[in-house]
């Protein structure tokens, strides 16, 4: 891996960063409406903040973004806020800074995120493995059928099915939330072992639903890595069958596994955050549909950059990782 | 003439690919056959007593306004098809025209182009899209909803394109074709173009299921058009109106099987078209 390498793959991350804060800054000035005044009039004519609570909301952005200056200038601060992670105050809950409600609710998603992707993934990936190698028992074909019927399902309807089948018929998961309403989270067993049964529901929807893309992406490179020669020498030299399925054959055909992972991350993402809206789980996924239903703007393109830059960065991470994974690539300017 | 004819043949051999597009057509026809049957005004708010059960009258039963599901679904399939369909057809559109450049001119035109899509594709879409979304909100119709989502749509054909291109670009034929005085045009509609069909259908394939998602996935995040019907939407609007706490069953399932079915049919065929361009796949399947 070359300082060169490195350095472009940092551009990248940077330019994707640009255009993120770009495209939040551009969109809403393109409206023919200011969505932060009509919503600040809105706010106003229900009468539910007072007049001097607007006023003071309308002091901290007229200040913030100095809207009366140069649209290059506004382009500046707003770029200069995004670098540092302020992104102003929310207007649904003034005068909460909308970076400490999306830190709230971010440890929820990542774990839910993480845990469910890497079991899918795992899962997935010996799955389809086992199903490409031909001293597996047939009747592993027949578990990926009703797999990769799951997956053409997206995430959060497959929540709306559960929801109903194992929380709503049968009480055996609570309904949503991420925790028993009325306790306080907490840094304790308990709170943990609450939590953990409240997120199996949310977590069993995205698994469910991308074990089967997993699988049959392993298998088609299980397919083609089984007729490669190396396979054919590790055989005639007696080597025992495991061995060869899980040394030879699954660790080659890991690597544009991985690939894949990376590539999809963004996918699943956004997939797991309508899987929060469904389940009213506490992440940043039931944050953005609040904010959305409250018209909170500076909420949603907070959510919107800190999601690209959390993914972005997670891909960055993958790209540094996997010369070590694959020694056989070289990060030679193409 | 005997090796093109069996080119058009041979998928329908494929029991994978049939069952995807009979499936499909089930969707698709559901629509317009439905509304010979069904009253569509009984989608209208208020047109029906509120939460009622399936019965002999309403045979999917009623929601909380007073709609008649089946009326519903009736009027929203064709509305969330046609998302996918007009965002599917754009995607692949200018996925297959910058695949194209990318891939036979090659250079800083394939730098940029190829730069672009492998950027996007890393980036949430649903995310971009919340944010154009958010803007328009209140004005969004179904057209529109299909533009919006289509900007995103065509990032795979352009990656799967560009790189069959790629590889087609090198073979025997096409250096045939050009030594016997071919243009670049003209190699790419005659030569090019035939090869890549299992690929282009492919992508349009994957470019109208991306679509569909992602227009499902803003009506479900409440950005989708608040005055029409389609199965995002009604789903929307059943989980707004706490549906399945309360066990109405018959108004958030029916939107869900239809577009379970929707997906299933994409998915089949992009699964058939697959193993039609990749032979090798075929086995122990």
């Amino acid at each position: 891996m070359t300082l060169g390498y490195i350095a472009r793959r940092l551009g990248v991350f940077v330019i994707i960063l640009w255009l993120a804060a770009t495209v939040n800054f551009i969109i809403p000035r393109l409206a023919p409406v200011n969505p932060i005044r009509e919503k600040l009039l809105q706010a106003v004519s229900f009468g539910g903040a007072g007049k001097t609570d607007m006023e003071r909301v309308v002091a901290v952005y007229e200040e913030k973004f100095g809207l009366t200056r140069p649209l290059w200038q506004q382009y500046i601060t707003y770029l200069q806020d995004v670098a540092r992670l302020d992104f102003g105050v929310s207007i649904a809950n003034f005068p909460s800074a909308v970076m400490d409600i999306i830190l709230r609710a971010l440890p929820w998603t990542i774990g839910l995120l993480l845990l469910a992707t890497l079991i899918a993934f795992a899962i997935g990936t010996v799955l389809g493995a086992l199903v490409a190698w031909p001293r597996s028992p047939s009747a592993l074909n027949v578990v990926l059928a009703p797999l990769l019927t799951l997956s053409a399902i997206p995430f959060y309807l497959l929540g709306l099915i559960l929801v109903y089948f194992l929380a709503f018929s049968l009480k055996w998961f609570p309904l949503s939330g991420g925790y028993t309403l009325g306790t306080i989270p907490r840094m304790n067993l308990a709170f943990f072992l609450d939590a953990a049964y409240h997120s199996i529901l949310p977590a069993l929807s995205i698994i469910l639903a991308s074990v089967g893309t997993w699988a049959i992406g392993m298998r088609g490179m299980m397919i083609t890595g089984l007729e490669e020669d190396y396979i054919t020498f590790a055989e005639a030299k007696g080597l025992k069958g495991s061995d060869i399925f899980w040394k030879y054959a699954l660790r080659n055909a890991l690597l544009p596994q991985t690939t894949a992972l990376a590539l999809s991350l963004g996918f699943i993402v956004s997939g797991a955050v309508l899987v929060e809206v469904v389940f009213g789980y506490p992440g940043v996924g039931t944050v953005l549909y609040r904010a959305i239903q409250t018209f909170d703007y500076f909420v949603i393109y907070g959510v919107v950059m800190i999601l690209i830059f959390a993914i972005g960065l997670a891909t960055l991470i993958m790209d540094l990782i996997y010369p070590l994974l694959d020694p056989r690539i070289s990060y030679q300017k193409r | 003439m005997n090796s093109s004819l069996s080119t058009w043949v041979r998928p329908l051999r494929n029991p994978l690919l049939i069952a995807g597009i009979v499936l499909l057509l089930v969707v698709t026809l559901f629509g317009p056959v439905g509304s010979l049957f069904v009253d569509t005004n009984k989608a209208k708010v208020g047109s029906a007593m509120p939460d009622q059960r399936p019965s002999v009258e309403h045979p999917l039963g009623t929601d909380t306004v007073g709609r008649d599901i089946l009326a519903v679904v009736v009027v929203g399939t064709p509305l969330t098809l046609r998302i996918g369909l007009i965002a599917g057809t754009i995607g692949l559109g200018i996925g297959t025209l910058f695949g194209f450049l990318a891939g036979y001119f090659g250079g800083w035109v394939d730098t940029v182009l190829k730069g672009a899509a492998d950027v996007l594709l890393t980036v949430p879409g649903l995310l971009f899209l919340v944010v154009i979304a958010t803007t328009l909100r209140g004005a969004v119709s179904v057209d529109m909803m299909a533009l919006v989502v289509a900007s995103l749509a065509w990032m795979w054909p352009t990656r799967t394109i560009r790189s069959q291109v790629l590889t087609l670009r090198e073979r025997q034929f096409v250096l045939v074709a050009r030594l016997s005085g071919l243009n670049g045009f003209e190699i790419i509609v005659r030569e090019l173009i035939p090869n890549l069909l299992p690929y282009l259908a492919a992508s349009f394939v994957s470019a109208v299921s991306a679509a569909i998602l992602a227009s499902i996935g803003l009506e479900a995040l409440g950005l989708g058009p608040q005055n029409q019907l389609t199965l995002g939407m009604t789903i929307y609007w059943a989980q707004y109106y706490t549906s399945v706490l309360r066990g109405l069953w018959w108004w958030w399932a029916p939107p869900i099987v239809i577009i379970i079915l929707t997906f299933l049919g994409l998915f089949l065929v992009s699964m058939g078209l697959d193993q039609i361009a990749n032979p090798k796949l075929r086995r122990a399947a």
